[in-house]
């Protein structure tokens, strides 16, 4: 033991001895680097310094912003040395400082004389180092040399202009989309990297032109493409070309598949692989087509290379994903890879098997598994335990193998997520295979005798709760769940009481015995736990007082909580702060799940990237509106927000100003959020103001007005109108809306703007506020209950003919959006080619009424569609309300 | 450079070449990307990357690992790791060809001796080598002998005679001193 200890110490020694950079210190050598002011330069030893300077760079260290300026002139002056080896490192050197725009200016005529020296190796590197730091107007005076190099004769001068001209590109395209010409030559050039940098480079010229990548893809695929990199650009293109190209060619052959398949027999590995890989990606590949891309892959799994057997299982697996039966000729190479030293191929080879493996090979493959499992980490493993599970639902007669499988690696040594992917598994395939369920509750509760992880504990108790009751033994689990309640902690005692409970309110034999456990948790020492057994003692009657009827109390404990704990707590907020004689309903929050919240401040500013791209509309953000207006003293008083519509778009997209509306309404107000964004960096807008015209809106008065005091370049402001409207009323109107605004000059460069600026006014297109405006969308979990349990007291029914309309869904989904209401249960989807549909709606009215709706849709041969609608709710007005909306719409 | 890192149709970009000592410390590195902005940064990743792979064998033949959904090929010889990344949807097999161009390149410049030591001695080398490598992410050249061809060039005028000079880098000069004669 004793011996390779003193052997390190030695190691140690050494480098104190031999390592050049020991006690290196930044002071002492930007102070070294006085050396290159020099009259007599000693070139070796200024490379010497500027390795130091190099080697600290490396290590993380910065300069600061005088350090850099001093290091880079003193660097300047050693363009005086002719030393090859010196110039090189100066080279090196000033890419690393990245230098600024005025330094730049002191190194452009020295590079731009090394660009035309006779040395190869100076014009290669003076290109890369001049294009690194250049700017746009320096470029347009070397451009005639980079045209020149890009076709010069070493290869390494061609390459450095080339992989410049791709960087470039980013910045300028304008002037590198001139070199187009040279690029072309040397696409053709002998020289192997040369054509893979003229390639890449030609491509990105043109990506934009379909056409001409299309022909290009065509020219050179007839040809001979040199380098191996080059050939895998141009598989990269050409599988490009087909899935542009295969919406028009849906009959026949493939185009470009035999180029494809030619280069699996290429010589060098990167080009099959790409090939391969490309093959594989293809959209809609035959199993034909695939083939041969599988074969080579096969042959790579046994290759030495790690490298080469990642690739290929990784690329596998993803195949089998999609044609589990194409890869399970590699069946056997895969299951040998599973002792891998490689544990990402093993894991990788284990994860295909079990998308491929069939029923008989399942036990087989379990067994090997167990024994890999023990030495890998645990984000293999969750991989593993993902496959297996979905392996199961697969194979659901083989439940009884994995779930011994998922029980016994349950026991054993893991960290939360893994234990966790396990315990969701388990769940997963109780739920979806009813035999397995018993035997998989029995691991569970088996598993919560220990365990370490609270949340895993409650989780489990509440899904045993839910399950357990419905098993032919419900009295075997209680042992288990009882056991939580004295050993566990508050959490998990809590739990455990209602995990008590339910079983007390599903088994009637039981109840007795649950009373007597339930009794001894009120003396438990934590509030919670106490308080959930008087609560449910007394629900369940357990007390001797009268029950409540049976349905209630499942309902109570079973029942789903579907209100959004995030929407709840703004609510409960809310009511805190308002308080009033009525009791919290709890009917009343909305239910919507919020995506993102204050999306929309951001949505405006976002310029759309190309054409059509759609502005992003936050699905809900209704507590970050509500803070908004709740903010804004003039809107405080408006009371509760009732809705807030999406944002809707006044403007095309592209224009100057980008303006967007959001309609908030109120019981007794509706207020207009103008989302505006400015785009146009010479522009500063003051006191912008919108002018709404609300004289088609003759239920609207405004009564205040928010303006915007300034409007910079980009960045979104808002504008708020409020309107009084009759209380309680879906009052509808049509407002049309002018921006207007002082427009100053800014100069772009200093971002200043002139004194004085100029009144003008933007037309804004026309804003609708609609019935749909006043309707929340509320889901319920069960609509027949909640139809029937509503009551026929106010239900009004008619009948519409809808006109000739595309489709049965078009008409569904224009009666939807026009009521503003959720569908329920799925019914907003219409199964293909069926001739009628019946749709169930639920929503939430203005004055916090309950609205449902049951639409029957009816289509005939000549696409006439009538439609009946049945409406119920609290409330007659509102039923009449939403068949007026349908009438006028 | 994003947008290089985005669409599968660009080139080939390397994310970073990485050349640490056997205690994870850095040799030299070079990134090509933006994915790690701070050194903190940096350094966490070359940690972890060393941390993950430290047991592997590396030593005959280069092996791979994903972290943080990028693909890494390395390769081990006595106290020096030699690493290459690359995004999740790059060839393998062309990260390991530019590890296998690093790698070759090294050990000529070190006339074999790849070992810490010889490296930090010879750190302007393996600076001029990652520089001759990659540029900004796009594969330069991956032939370890035109890349050490490449750097040799310049550190002959320090005076090593030619007889020291490996064959391919004798080559280079040749190669150099013809097309200057034809370019006259």
């Amino acid at each position: 033991m004793a011996q390779p200890l003193v052997k390190k110490d030695d190691d140690r020694d050494d480098e104190m001895d031999y390592s050049p950079f020991m006690g290196i210190e930044k002071g002492a050598v930007l102070q070294e680097a006085r050396v290159f002011n020099d009259p007599q330069l000693d070139p070796r030893r200024c490379s010497q310094v500027i390795t130091k300077l190099l080697y600290l760079l490396n290590q993380g260290e910065t300069f600061t912003k005088i350090e850099a300026t001093e290091v880079f002139f003193a660097v300047t002056k050693l363009f005086q040395s002719k030393d090859v080896g010196l110039r090189r490192m100066v080279y090196l050197m000033i890419k690393e400082l990245s230098p600024s725009a005025d330094e730049v200016i002191i190194v452009t005529s020295s590079l731009m004389k090394d660009m035309n020296s006779r040395t190869d190796m100076y014009r290669a590197n003076a290109i890369r180092v001049l294009c690194r730091i250049t700017d746009g107007t320096l470029l347009t005076q070397i451009e005639r040399y980079l045209k020149q190099a890009i076709v010069d004769k070493n290869p390494v001068v061609a390459s450095a202009a080339l992989v410049s001209g791709i960087h470039l590109l980013q910045t300028n395209p304008e002037i590198v989309k001139r070199w187009s010409n040279e690029v072309q030559e040397a696409v053709q050039s002998r020289a192997a990297l040369v054509q893979f940098h003229a390639l890449g480079l030609l491509h990105q010229i043109r990506q934009n032109d379909r056409l001409a990548v299309s022909k290009l893809v065509t020219s050179l695929t007839r040809g001979t493409v040199r380098s191996p990199l080059a050939q895998c650009l141009l598989i990269r293109y050409t599988s490009q070309v087909i899935r542009e190209s295969g919406m028009n060619n849906q009959t026949g052959e493939r185009p470009f598949y035999d180029y494809l398949e030619g280069c699996l027999r290429h010589k060098a590995e990167m080009v099959i692989f790409e090939a391969a890989r490309a093959i594989t990606e293809l959209s809609g590949v035959t199993s034909r087509e695939l083939n041969p891309a599988i074969t080579v892959l096969q042959l790579f799994l046994s290759s030495s290379k790690p490298v080469l057997r990642f690739a290929a299982v990784r690329t596998l697996n993803k195949v089998a994903m999609t044609h589990p039966t194409a890869v399970t000729n590699c069946n056997i190479d895969m299951e040998s890879l599973i002792s891998d030293q490689n544990r990402s191929i093993a894991t990788l080879a284990i994860t295909t098997l079990l998308k491929t493996g069939n029923e008989s090979s399942v036990d087989r493959l379990m067994k090997q598994i167990t024994n890999f499992m023990s030495d890998i980490a645990d984000e293999f493993k969750i991989v593993v335990v993902e496959a297996i599970r979905s392996l199961c639902l697969k194979f659901p007669l083989k439940y009884r193998s994995l779930m011994n499988f998922l029980s016994n690696i349950l026991r054993e040594e893991g960290g939360f997520d893994y234990k966790k992917a396990i315990v969701d598994s388990i769940v997963i395939l109780i739920r979806d295979i009813p035999d397995a369920k018993e035997s998989g509750l029995l691991h569970l509760c088996e598993f919560i005798e220990d365990c370490e992880f609270t949340y895993l504990s409650t989780q489990i108790l509440h899904f045993l709760g839910n399950e357990g009751p419905k098993t032919s033994d419900p009295s075997k689990y209680i042992r288990y769940i009882y056991n939580r309640v004295i050993l566990e902690n508050a959490t998990v005692r809590a739990a455990a009481v209602s995990t008590l409970a339910k079983f007390g309110a599903m088994v009637d034999s039981l109840k007795p015995r649950i009373f007597i456990l339930l009794k001894r948790c009120l003396f438990d020492n934590d509030d919670e736990v106490r308080d959930r057994a008087t609560l449910y003692l007394n629900t369940l009657g357990g007390d001797g007082s009268v029950v409540e009827t049976e349905g209630e109390v499942k309902e109570f404990l079973f029942g789903s909580f579907d209100v959004p704990l995030s929407n709840m707590e703004t609510s409960l907020k809310n009511y805190i702060q308002d308080p009033s004689e009525e009791s919290f309903d709890i009917n009343s929050v909305p239910k919507e799940v919020k995506s993102q919240p204050l999306a929309e401040k951001k949505a405006p500013g976002k310029k759309p990237t190309g054409l059509g791209a759609p502005p992003s509309a936050p699905a809900s953000a209704a507590d970050a509106y509500e803070k908004l207006l709740l903010s804004i003293p003039e809107f405080a008083t408006f009371g509760k927000l009732f809705k807030s519509s999406a944002p809707v778009e006044l403007t095309e997209a592209e224009t100057e100003y980008a303006v967007n509306v959001v309609k908030h309404i109120f019981d007794n107000h509706v207020v207009l959020q103008y989302n505006c964004t400015n785009t146009i960096p010479e522009q500063l807008l003051e006191n912008v103001i919108v002018v709404v015209d609300a004289s088609d809106a003759e239920e609207f008065a405004e009564i205040a007005s928010k303006p915007l005091r300034s409007l910079p370049y980009d960045s979104p402001g808002q504008i708020f109108v409020a309107f009084e409207k009759p209380g309680g009323v879906p009052a509808v109107g049509k407002f049309s809306n002018v921006l207007r605004f002082i427009v100053k000059e800014v100069d772009p460069s200093t971002g200043e703007a002139e004194e004085d600026g100029v009144e003008d006014e933007y037309q804004l297109e026309d804003l609708e506020v609609v019935a749909a405006d006043y309707m929340l969308k509320v889901g319920v979990s069960n609509f027949k209950n909640a139809w029937e349990s509503m009551g026929s007291d106010f239900e009004r029914l008619e009948e519409y003919g809808l006109g000739p309309r595309d489709s049965l869904t078009e008409a569904v989904n224009a009666v939807i959006s026009l009521l503003g209401m959720q569908p329920c249960e799925g019914t907003e989807v219409v199964a293909t080619n069926s001739r009628s549909h019946t749709c169930l709606l639920s929503g939430v009215f203005i004055g916090n009424v309950k609205v449902l709706v049951r639409l029957s849709f009816g289509i005939d041969a000549q696409k006439e569609v009538a439609m009946k609608l049945v409406v119920r709710s609290e409330d007659e007005s509102v039923c009449v309300a939403i068949h007026e909306i349908v009438a006028s719409g | 450079m994003s947008a290089f890192s985005i669409s599968r149709e660009a080139c080939p970009t390397i994310k970073n070449i990485l050349l640490l000592d056997s205690e994870g410390k850095r040799v030299a590195v070079k990134y090509f990307c933006d994915d790690w902005p701070t050194n903190a940064a940096k350094l966490a990743f070359e940690k972890s990357i060393f941390t993950k792979t430290q047991k592997t064998n590396a030593r005959t033949e280069a092996e791979i690992a994903m972290l943080e959904s990028n693909i890494v090929v390395y390769k081990f010889v006595q106290d020096l790791h030699f690493f290459v990344t690359g995004g999740d949807e790059e060839n393998e097999l062309i990260l390991a060809t530019v590890l296998q161009g690093f790698y070759d390149a090294v050990a000529l410049l070190l006339r074999n001796n790849v070992d810490q030591r010889e490296a930090l001695e010879n750190l302007d080398l393996i600076l001029l080598c990652l520089d001759e490598i990659v540029d900004g992410g796009i594969v330069l050249e991956t032939d370890g002998s035109i890349i050490a061809g490449k750097v040799a060039t310049h550190t002959m005028d320090d005076g090593s005679p030619l007889a020291e000079q490996t064959i391919s880098q004798a080559l280079a000069t040749a190669r150099e001193h013809l097309t200057r004669s034809l370019l006259r």
